[in-house]
């Protein structure tokens, strides 16, 4: 069975040649993982997608009908960049454009994977959150904050609309992993190859040499070992960078974590079968007794105004703690009677300073816009105009690049949740859809 | 003498989702992999990160010669004290390390 990645991300691109060459052959499945959370919370927090829109048209218009010529089962994980139902909606809206103005008709499954705050409020009041990291405790407060949770499926409920033999799957927040394992473990594959091909393909070409996630991947699985070959005739696939793509982003090189179970790679064996090719096997996968998901939620901080400015005197470099110290005292007591002291928090982000030059980005956050471009505005002219023991500078300590020199930045979020839930199954939180496109 | 970037080929940090930051080291070869694991210890990663000892996973990866490090951040991706969403700008405390 040949399963094809079209790039590690949707609307990160690819090259047409190599799609075009991917598709020379039997196609069984493609698949595209859309979205991910390294670029921090706010995407989920806004219902916005960090990729694209006429990046990830661009994506899909050539693969759409590829797959549908194929009848390869196109499944997208994570779609608009953060799988909640607004980023679903938002590239459902594109897949549509796309069939209309191509004339294209399909069946189209999708899972949502969004949960109330009453949900996870069940699972923490019946101890069946479980904390990811001894940093970040789940509390009743931080998932009543929240205003936005996901979870993140597993295969379970790709599989569920693969049996009801769809010709597009739109995923909310989904495992990058089920994208690529879910079609094999349908099929009867085992899974420990299943998970592990998944693990590799979800980033598209980065285990090939040149390495890049803009680029076509593909997988051959079969019953004893799977083997991939990246599918722009420019690149191979080497066993150093296939043996060394499970260290990338992953906390343990030889345990991948799924809601089902854990994938063991202990006894995993890499072998290059040509030149471009690699073949693994030995990948094994262990079911866990209590099935898991993931819960990831935002909540809204406040609002950012920000203003950067750089300092080129080492004397005012060498003050910098008595300055962001006045200013922050000054601020304090400038408000005390207009803005309550919990309404705006002030940071400083320095970089550099050391000899030429220091770097620095006055970052306010207020409960309101209007409270941190005031606050803003009373920190920057602070600054800009501080004293300290031997200024010789007088005129100002700040070089502003910008005229305005503060930026609104907008709503602010911030993971309030991230921990996993306890379930009873890996379904219960996906809500499954299939309509027919025309 | 000589930091820990001196015997790696790759020396990278990144997040491995936004609680975590993890450290790849890839050495040119077994020798250096070795060298460096007799000598790294978790009390300097402590150090060097503020963080404590028994937070920090050591594993080695012998399969491509190389040692992975992961601890929680403490300030977490895209909280208001964070400064490197992506955590990729994390390694040079740990590059910095005098073996």
């Amino acid at each position: 069975m040949k399963i094809v990645a079209l790039n590690g991300l949707l609307g990160y691109g690819y090259s047409e040649e190599a799609l075009q060459q991917a598709f020379s052959e039997k196609v069984d499945y493609l698949g595209v993982d859309a979205g991910s959370t390294d670029p921090g919370p706010y995407y989920l927090g806004s219902g916005k997608s960090f990729t694209d829109r006429g990046a990830v048209k661009r994506d899909l218009l050539l693969a759409l009908p590829k797959a549908l010529e194929h009848k390869a089962p196109f499944i997208i994980g994570t779609a608009g960049g953060a799988g909640s139902q607004e980023h679903v909606a938002w590239l459902k809206e594109i897949l549509l454009e796309i069939a209309r103005e191509q004339k294209l008709s399909f069946k189209l499954g999708t899972v949502l994977s969004d949960v109330s705050t009453e949900y996870v409020l069940t699972k923490f009041d019946s101890g069946n959150i479980i904390d990811m990291s001894s940093e970040f405790p789940a509390s009743r407060q931080s998932i009543e904050e929240s205003s936005r949770i996901v979870s993140q499926i597993g295969i379970a409920p790709i599989i569920e609309l693969l049996k009801k033999k769809v010709d597009v799957i739109l995923c909310g927040r989904a495992c990058d992993t089920a994208i690529y394992a879910a079609p094999c473990i349908y099929e009867g594959y085992s899974e420990g190859l299943a998970f592990h091909m998944a693990k590799i393909m979800e980033c598209g070409a980065m285990c090939s040499e040149p390495v890049a996630a803009a680029d076509v991947m593909q997988a051959y699985m079969y019953d004893a070992y799977f083997e991939l070959r990246p599918a722009n005739p420019l690149r191979r696939c080497t066993v150093d960078r296939v043996a060394a793509h499970t260290l990338y982003e992953q906390s343990n090189p030889y345990l991948i974590f799924e809601p089902d179970g854990v994938c063991d790679l202990t006894n995993s064996k890499f072998e290059q079968v040509d030149e471009r090719t690699v073949r693994v096997t030995g990948s094994e996968f262990k079911e866990a007794e209590e099935k898991t998901l993931k819960l990831e939620g935002v909540k809204c901080s406040g609002f950012r105004t920000i203003c950067p400015a750089t300092i080129f005197d080492p004397d005012t470099i060498k003050n910098i703690d008595t300055i962001t110290k006045t200013v922050t005292d000054f601020v304090k007591e400038n408000t005390k009677n207009t803005l309550p002291e919990d309404s705006y928090s002030v940071n400083f982000k320095i970089s550099g300073g050391a000899e030429s030059s220091m770097g620095i980005i006055m970052d306010i956050v207020g409960k309101t816009q209007e409270i941190a471009d005031t606050v803003c505005a009373l920190v920057r002219s602070r600054m800009l105009h501080c004293d300290y023991e031997g200024r010789k500078s007088t005129a100002g300590n700040l070089a502003f690049p910008f005229s305005p020199s503060d930026i609104h930045v907008g709503p602010v979020y911030e993971f309030s949740v991230f921990h996993l839930a306890k379930v009873d199954s890996l379904l219960e939180t996906a809500k499954i859809t299939v309509e027919e496109v025309f | 003498m000589k930091k820990l970037i001196d015997y790696t080929k790759i020396l990278r940090s990144k997040n491995a989702g936004p609680l975590f930051i993890t450290f790849d080291l890839i050495f040119r070869s077994k020798e250096d992999m070795d060298y460096v694991e007799k000598r790294l210890f978790k009390k300097d990663i402590a150090k060097a990160y503020d963080v404590e000892e028994e937070k920090i996973d050591i594993i080695s990866y012998g399969v491509v010669n190389s040692i992975k490090i992961t601890f929680p951040r403490k300030n977490i991706s895209g909280s208001l004290a964070d400064n490197d969403i992506y955590g990729c700008q994390q390694h040079m405390p740990l590059a910095n390390i005098e073996l």
